[in-house]
This record gives structure tokens, C-alpha cells and sequence, in this order.
């Protein structure tokens, strides 16, 4: 095994001895059993669990990211001691937590839905929204780690990164709207699709609701959302833009950490 | 071996380390002094390459570190504050530095020297300062590195860990290793140091023996003799200022 996977392994175990991540998984097992057993619809009780991961998940991902960045000093110390090559003890951190984060909350709600036992056609908008869940936890736990590594003060970094949480989650989504109003004489089709590609958030709700066949709900830029993100190449294009929220950040944060002083 | 060839080294406006040259040589210990912020642990922290220099090289064996980490496979080091994750006990903290350093370690026989087969299974955080820094020294020599590194190793324990911490470095010596060893308690000094570097304001003051230092300074005693080149580099810094 390499030094990489001895990192992931060991960040892991850390992070599951504490019982947050547990908490986290269980979190989505209540909250999917409860939402699918009570409502009794499927596509409701999804739309409703979709709002609560849309907010939940960049926001525990951005919380613990910077906790745990901040907390591992410790071991980070430890290790840039012993011989192993710097990146990878930072991409070895990242993917830990990453990765038991993702686990928490995919077995939270597969768990739950294995229980409901629904169909195979439910399960495919489920497995949609757990891949956007993780997509989305792996790029809010990156830009947290970004942001820690740049401010050595931790109430600084914790108050940034909780920032672009709630620019992401909530004001991205008002400036969007005010600009749709100011700007309603003009034709703003491909103009509102390239501005949900700037925001994680924004482009895995429109991914999911989309494959729920709810699309008039999105007004009438609904049709043309549908017309580019319903095509292969515009979900092709959305997923990368999702995996490019997460890359772009993890060079930068590599190159950060290649010249940082500890 | 240890070479440090002209190294500088500032935090933003501060400028820490101001053109250091140190040569280093096998089984002899070199006891690093200095008044807080004379950058001691800065100096120890860019020969593991915590810290990154902005010029000048050290060569460890020969080897320059810069974007090198092979090299602290020879290196053992105790930090000043004992610091572990959280959550590991100390045998799942040393089967995970072995399963790191892929090297030949003798863990057991320090756990035994220091008496701490009992703690074996408690989680780090709950053990007491002593016994971390006992854990830390553990982890430093367990691989048999050529080189060991100790900033303050002294702190937090009681004097008998103190005395056999100090026989374990003296033995190492006589192995044949390079020590580096910076500390606040001049008795250690004078017990352990075959070479005592003074760093002052990121420059080396004086480098040479313990004799060699006290006759420099006129003094018969090393506390006096340290006092003696802090205070007098003070009043140069005032004289200069036109104070």
C-alpha cells in the first residue's frame, strides 16, 4: 500500500471514532425514513429530501471540513516528520474525511430506502441524489480545506468558509432573481444556464428536479433548463462543472500546502 | 550529518532566521540556546522541513532536503508539545508510524524503559503531559534513526524520566548518532552538550563548548555566562538606537 492510501486509511479511522460522523449518517436515516413513510409519495417525500440535503450537506461539510482541518494539527505535525511526501498527507487527510463523510450519508439514505423497498425506477432518482449529495459534500469539504489553509486563525477561516456556505446556499439564489427581474426584457435563457453552472448548488437541484419530471415548477426558464441540462450533453457538462468545483480547489489547496510553514 | 549553509528565513515582516551556518557531525550533541524567539525551533523545524526556507540549503547525509522527504527516514524527533490524534491509543499510534517508516523498531523495549505497558490501550488524549512526552520520546528513537532531534524534551517530566531520558541520550551518542537538542534548563546543558550553539536575534552569537562559552564570557557559572550575552546584546540594541 502506498504512503496516499495509508493516510486516507488512518485520517478514516480517526474520523470514525468520534461519534459526529455517526450522528451525521443517522441524521439522514431518520430524516429519509420519516419523510418516505409519513408522506406516502415518493417524488414528494424525494423533493422534500432534497431541500434538506441541498442545505444540510454543504453546510455539515463546511463545518466539520474546517474543524477537522484545524483539529489535526496535531497529527499533521506528526506526520510532515515522518517520510512521506507532503501531498499526500494533505490529499490523504482531504479523501478521509471526504470519503467517510460521503459514506455516512449514502448509507444513511440507502439504508432508509432499502427498508421502504421502492422500485427500481425510485431508486435511479435516489442514486441521482446521492450522487449529488456526494458530489456535493466532497466539493464543500475542499473549499473548507482551502479556507483553512489560507487564515491561520480558526474563528477567521470557520467565519469564511461558513460565508461561502451561505453565498452558495442562499444568496447566490437572491442576486439570481434580482438579476432575472432587473433584467427581464432581455432574453436570459443561456444566460440564467450558464449562471447555475457557477453555483454547485443550484446545478445538482436542477439535475434532480429535472429527472423528477417537475420542471414546469422552475417557471420559464424551465423549458430551456430541461431543452440543455435533459440532453446527454448537457448533464455531461453539468457533472463536470461539478467535478471541477472540486479540482480546482484541490490544486489550489495542494499548491497552498506545498509552501506552508508549520 | 548535518550541513546548514547561509539559511534565511522570515514570517511576513519578521525576518527569523538571519544567515545561519551550522555543520553538524556524527555522536556529538548539540544543545541549541537562545532567549524565547531567537528562532531555535525554527531552525530545528527547516531541518525536518516543516518550515521552508527562503534561502540557503542543509544537506542531511549529504543529500539537500529541499523537496526531498526521503531523507527523514534518518531522522528521529520529539516536538516540543506532545501531540497525537485524538483518538488513537499508543499501540495503534506506533503500529501506524512503523506501518509508515516500514523500518526496524524496537517500540517495546522504550515502552518498557519508561514503564508504560499499562497505558498501552488508553486512548493519547487521556494520558497525563509526562506520559505523552514519554510516548513522544518513544517515537523519536524507536527506528533508530542516525539523527535525533529534541526541542525541549525536558518538559512536563518528572526527574526520574528526566534522568533516564537524559542516560537514553547519552547512550545514543555513544552509538555514534548526531543529536540536536534545544532546551531552557542549562543543568542539561552541561550534562549532555558537547557543543553549545547560541542563537540571538536569528543569528548565531556563539557556537563551541560549555568551557569555551563561560571563559568567553568571563563567568564561572552558564546561567551567569547566558544572562551575561542576552543583557549586553540588549544594551548594543539600545546604543544603536541612540537610547
Amino acid at each position: 500500500m502506498n504512503s496516499l492510501a495509508k493516510i486516507v486509511k488512518y485520517s478514516f479511522y480517526d474520523i470514525l471514532r468520534s461519534w459526529w460522523v455517526l450522528l451525521y449518517g443517522l441524521f439522514f436515516l431518520a430524516i429519509t425514513s420519516t419523510l418516505l413513510y409519513f408522506s406516502g409519495d415518493f417524488t414528494k417525500s424525494l423533493v422534500s429530501l432534497l431541500n434538506v440535503v441541498l442545505l444540510l450537506v454543504p453546510l455539515i461539510s463546511t463545518v466539520f471540513g474546517t474543524m477537522y482541518f484545524y483539529n489535526s494539527r496535531e497529527f499533521t505535525e506528526l506526520l510532515l516528520a515522518q517520510p512521506i511526501k507532503r501531498s499526500h498527507i494533505f490529499l490523504g487527510q482531504y479523501l478521509g474525511l471526504t470519503i467517510s463523510l460521503m459514506l455516512s450519508f449514502c448509507l444513511g439514505i440507502g439504508l432508509a430506502f432499502v427498508v421502504y423497498a421502492g422500485t427500481l425506477e425510485q431508486s435511479s432518482h435516489l442514486f441521482m441524489l446521492m450522487l449529488c449529495g456526494s458530489l456535493l459534500t466532497a466539493i464543500f469539504t475542499i473549499v473548507a480545506f482551502l479556507v483553512s489553509v489560507c487564515f491561520e486563525d480558526k474563528i477567521k477561516g470557520f467565519g469564511i468558509a461558513i460565508l461561502i456556505w451561505l453565498c452558495a446556499a442562499v444568496i447566490y439564489d437572491g442576486l439570481f432573481l434580482a438579476f432575472l427581474v432587473v433584467f427581464n426584457d432581455y432574453p436570459l435563457e443561456k444566460a440564467s444556464v450558464g449562471i447555475t453552472l457557477f453555483n454547485p448548488i443550484d446545478l445538482s437541484r436542477i439535475l434532480i428536479l429535472l429527472r423528477l419530471e417537475t420542471a414546469a415548477l422552475l417557471g420559464y426558464t424551465g423549458a430551456v433548463f430541461e431543452k440543455f441540462f435533459g440532453t446527454m450533453q448537457g448533464t455531461l457538462i453539468s457533472f463536470t462543472a461539478l467535478v471541477l468545483w472540486i479540482i480546482l480547489p484541490l490544486i489550489l489547496f495542494i499548491r497552498k500546502v506545498s509552501h506552508k510553514d508549520f | 550529518m548535518i550541513e546548514i549553509k547561509n539559511i534565511h528565513k522570515s514570517f511576513g515582516k519578521v525576518e527569523v532566521l538571519k544567515g545561519i551556518d551550522i555543520r553538524m557531525e556524527k555522536g556529538k550533541i548539540y544543545a541549541f540556546l537562545g532567549p524565547n524567539g531567537s528562532g531555535k525551533t525554527t531552525l530545528i523545524k527547516s531541518i525536518l522541513g516543516l518550515v521552508q526556507p527562503d534561502k540557503g540549503d542543509i544537506l542531511v547525509g549529504g543529500e539537500n532536503i529541499r523537496n526531498n522527504w526521503h531523507y527523514k527516514n534518518q531522522i528521529g524527533y520529539m516536538p516540543q508539545i506532545a501531540r497525537f490524534p485524538e483518538n488513537l491509543t499508543m499501540t495503534e499510534l506506533f503500529r501506524m508510524t512503523k506501518d509508515i517508516r516500514k523500518s526496524v523498531s524496537n517500540e517495546e523495549e522504550y515502552i518498557r524503559y519508561f514503564h508504560l505497558e499499562d497505558s498501552r490501550k488508553k486512548a493519547l488524549k487521556n494520558l497525563s503531559g509526562g506520559m505523552k512526552q514519554k510516548v513522544n520520546a518513544i517515537q523519536a528513537l524507536m527506528f533508530n534513526p542516525d539523527i535525533l532531534i529534541f526541542d525541549e524534551p525536558s518538559a512536563g517530566l518528572d526527574p526520574v524520566s528526566h534522568i533516564k531520558l537524559k542516560d537514553l541520550i547519552l547512550q545514543e551518542k555513544s552509538r555514534g548518532k548526531t543529536i540536536l537538542l534545544t532546551t531552557h534548563i542549562l543543568s542539561e546543558v552541561e550534562e549532555l552538550a558537547d557543543e553549545v550553539i547560541f542563537l540571538l536575534e536569528g543569528k548565531i552569537y556563539f557556537q563551541g563548548s560549555v568551557p569555551e562559552l563561560l571563559y568567553s564570557q568571563d563567568e564561572t557559572r552558564l546561567d551567569r555566562a547566558i544572562a551575561r550575552i542576552t543583557q549586553k546584546k540588549t544594551l548594543t540594541k539600545y546604543k544603536n538606537a541612540g537610547m
